[in-house]
């Protein structure tokens, strides 16, 4: 068994009540920042812990915090990024429903790290029932003297408001959020002015993942420097991974990001293996914006060195022969799946979540579905194969916001690794139409199930 | 139809306007939109928006950028129960597609559509995050995982109960 820190009592009956948490030793490591550290300590924690962003981008917290302005007179707040749209990514959701308490713990340490006497939590809106379960803990915690005014007879006012968006992937980026929380439409702004200096209202605003605010209790708990001596390298504490798709045990797993791929993808600790006796063909390891690995890839770097789940080697090889941890949306694909075809629905979502503000992701990103779709139903052209590379390298780095890479990469990724199979598609119209190109040279030949 | 909140209403809406500072009650906009799909029929009727802009004090304009930005509000009428399948890679490779098809079969509807007795519409949605319980749709607050035929079966004749009773 791993290490748990976020989600060693998710399976204490009644957790998610007030009185069971407390009862559980919930909120101590509230009083103990509040009543016993400063601020600075607070934050200095944080920096020891060498916790990174959850959200997908791995920014170090502490030193996000670092940076908030602090004009006299202006409040400042805190906003939790709980939007969670990217495809394959479940993990905030499974934390708010299950342990809401260890949430609002974790913001109610962090707005006073911050000095946010308002903290919002932006919702998706689809998780309706999940932000009826924060609104409800909130009360519970507001009851108990843990949120309201003047908070353990510190002096410090705090309340939560729980924000439900209305279905849209980009108001997961942050200065989208922001614009969506003052009642428009999610697009992002461009930046500078950072959030941490002008964020909502123009005022500084720290916006920080689900997983990261909850991380923030075991660190203040156990301290910066214990908490950064689990993992390994940058890759500090525990992480929490969705694992879905050709597998036998889909769900929420927290990782200390020492663990291998392969065991990760074998343990009946974890995935417990590939569904239906079937072999592994190639995994999304990081969310859907990350790129593809085929299995021989996922497993062994190309140096031929055993992959782990974190930071460092999951983007081992860079993009070449890389990908990323991201926001630990692990996607598994089984030897009867169409990259074309899993790579037309991703193109299709982008397009979609797309907010429209700069041309070569608005057009882009049709561009890309339709020349895609075209090759998934048989009527390609070898052609299409270095358009479509060429149009997703026209948009990277060319548009406002990291959608723009986010759609490209995937696109870029399938044909880097499965250009034969999109060769097939088109050479093989009506082959193509009626069966799967299947696993080919893809599969590390160890992985055979018995 | 007469297009206004009643005391309850009016109550949830004064509490989702006090969350923003002072003069930022425009960012109550999507909540209050929500409330405003919830209690007007499940979809939001240009005289919708206009009530909330005045609520609000924010023009028109406003309201309709932000109404038609977000895939949640629906800006025509719906069945009473929305069937969003999601489509999106980690559901396509766990067996979406068979799912949807089935819908179409049984409700004899296209995605986009509404049955004839108004009770079912179907649409196709991107990632709803539940991939690990996928297949799977939303209807109304709740998700409905793990699809299988069966319970689609199910679920389809759930709702046609509670339509019965509701009669
Ligand atoms: C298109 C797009 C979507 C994003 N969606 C999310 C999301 O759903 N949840 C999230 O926490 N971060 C998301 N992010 C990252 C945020 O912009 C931001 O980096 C993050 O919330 C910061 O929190 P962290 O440092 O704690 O990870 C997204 C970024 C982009 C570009
Ligand atoms: S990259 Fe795409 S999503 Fe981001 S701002 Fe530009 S158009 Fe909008
Ligand atoms: S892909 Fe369907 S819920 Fe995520």
């Amino acid at each position: 068994m791993g290490v748990k820190l976020l989600l060693e009592k998710a399976n204490v009956p009644g957790i998610r009540s007030y009185d069971v948490y407390r009862r559980e030793g919930g909120y101590t490591t509230a009083e103990k920042a509040l009543k016993e550290m400063s601020i600075e300590a607070i934050v200095e924690e944080v920096k020891k812990s060498g916790l990174r962003g959850r959200g997908g981008a791995g920014f170090p917290a502490g030193m996000k915090w670092s940076f908030i302005a602090k004009p006299e007179g202006l409040p400042r707040h805190l906003v939790c990024n709980a939007d969670e749209s990217e495809p394959g990514t479940f993990k905030d959701r499974y934390l708010m429903e299950f342990l809401p308490h260890l949430l609002i713990e974790g913001l109610l340490i962090s707005s006073f790290a911050l000095g946010s006497n308002d903290t919002y939590i932006y919702i998706r809106g689809e998780y309706a029932w999940v932000a009826t379960i924060l609104e409800e803990a909130i009360a519970e915690a507001t009851k108990n003297g843990f949120l309201g005014k003047n908070i353990l007879g510190t002096g410090f006012d705090c309340r939560i408001h729980v924000h439900r968006g209305a279905g849209a992937y980009i108001c997961g980026e942050e200065t989208a959020l922001i614009e969506s929380l003052e009642g428009k439409r999610g697009n992002p702004r461009i930046k500078p002015p950072f959030p941490a200096i002008q964020g909502v209202w123009m005022r500084p605003t720290v916006v920080n993942n689900v997983e990261t605010l909850a991380a923030i209790v075991p660190i203040i708990k156990m301290g910066g420097e214990e908490y950064a001596k689990i993992g390994v390298g940058r890759s500090t504490g525990t992480k929490l991974i969705s694992a879905c798709g050709n597998i036998n045990k889909p769900g929420v797993y927290e990782i200390d990001m020492t663990i291998s791929v392969e065991d990760f993808i074998y343990s009946d600790e974890y995935c417990g293996g590939i569904a239906n006796g079937k072999k592994l063909k190639a995994c999304i390891p990081g969310g859907s914006s990350v790129p593809i690995l085929p299995a021989n890839l996922l497993l062994k770097t190309a140096k031929g060195e055993t992959r782990y789940m974190n930071y460092e080697s999951l983007s081992d090889g860079g993009f070449a022969t890389g990908s990323m941890m991201g926001s630990g949306g692990f996607i598994v694909l089984d030897e009867d799946q169409c990259i074309v075809k899993n790579t037309l629905t991703l193109a299709r979502f982008y397009r979609h979540e797309s907010c429209g503000q700069c041309s070569p992701c608005r057009e882009g990103t049709g561009w890309m579905e339709k020349i895609i779709q075209k090759i998934e139903l048989g009527k390609g052209e070898i052609s299409d194969i270095d358009l479509l590379w060429d149009i997703q390298r026209k948009i990277e780095g060319n548009t406002i916001c990291p959608l723009g890479d986010a759609a490209a990469w995937p696109v870029a990724a399938a044909i880097r690794h499965f250009r034969d199979e999109f060769e097939w598609h088109i050479t093989n119209r009506e082959l193509s139409q009626t069966s799967n190109f299947g696993l080919q040279h893809y599969a590390d030949p160890i992985h055979v199930p018995a | 139809m007469s297009l206004q909140f009643n005391n309850e209403q009016m109550t949830e809406l004064k509490r989702l306007v006090s969350r923003y500072p002072e003069g930022k009650q425009k960012s109550a906009l999507l909540p209050v939109l929500h409330l405003a799909q919830d209690s007007f029929g499940g979809w939001l009727p240009t005289e919708a928006m206009d009530y909330v802009a005045g609520l609000l004090s924010i023009e028109p304009i406003e309201v309709y950028e932000v109404a038609t930005f977000y895939s949640m509000y629906n800006l025509k009428p719906v069945g009473k129960f929305v069937f969003e399948v999601c489509q999106t890679g980690p559901c396509m490779i766990s067996g979406s597609d068979n799912i949807i098809a089935y819908i179409q079969k049984q409700l004899g509807i296209q995605p986009g559509e509404t049955t004839k007795d108004g009770v079912f519409t179907l649409k196709l949605v991107e990632c709803l995050g539940a991939c690990g319980y996928a297949p799977m749709m939303q209807v109304g607050k709740v998700y409905r995982e793990h699809l299988t035929k069966e319970k689609v079966d199910a679920i389809i004749a759930e709702y046609r109960m509670q339509v019965i009773a509701q009669n």
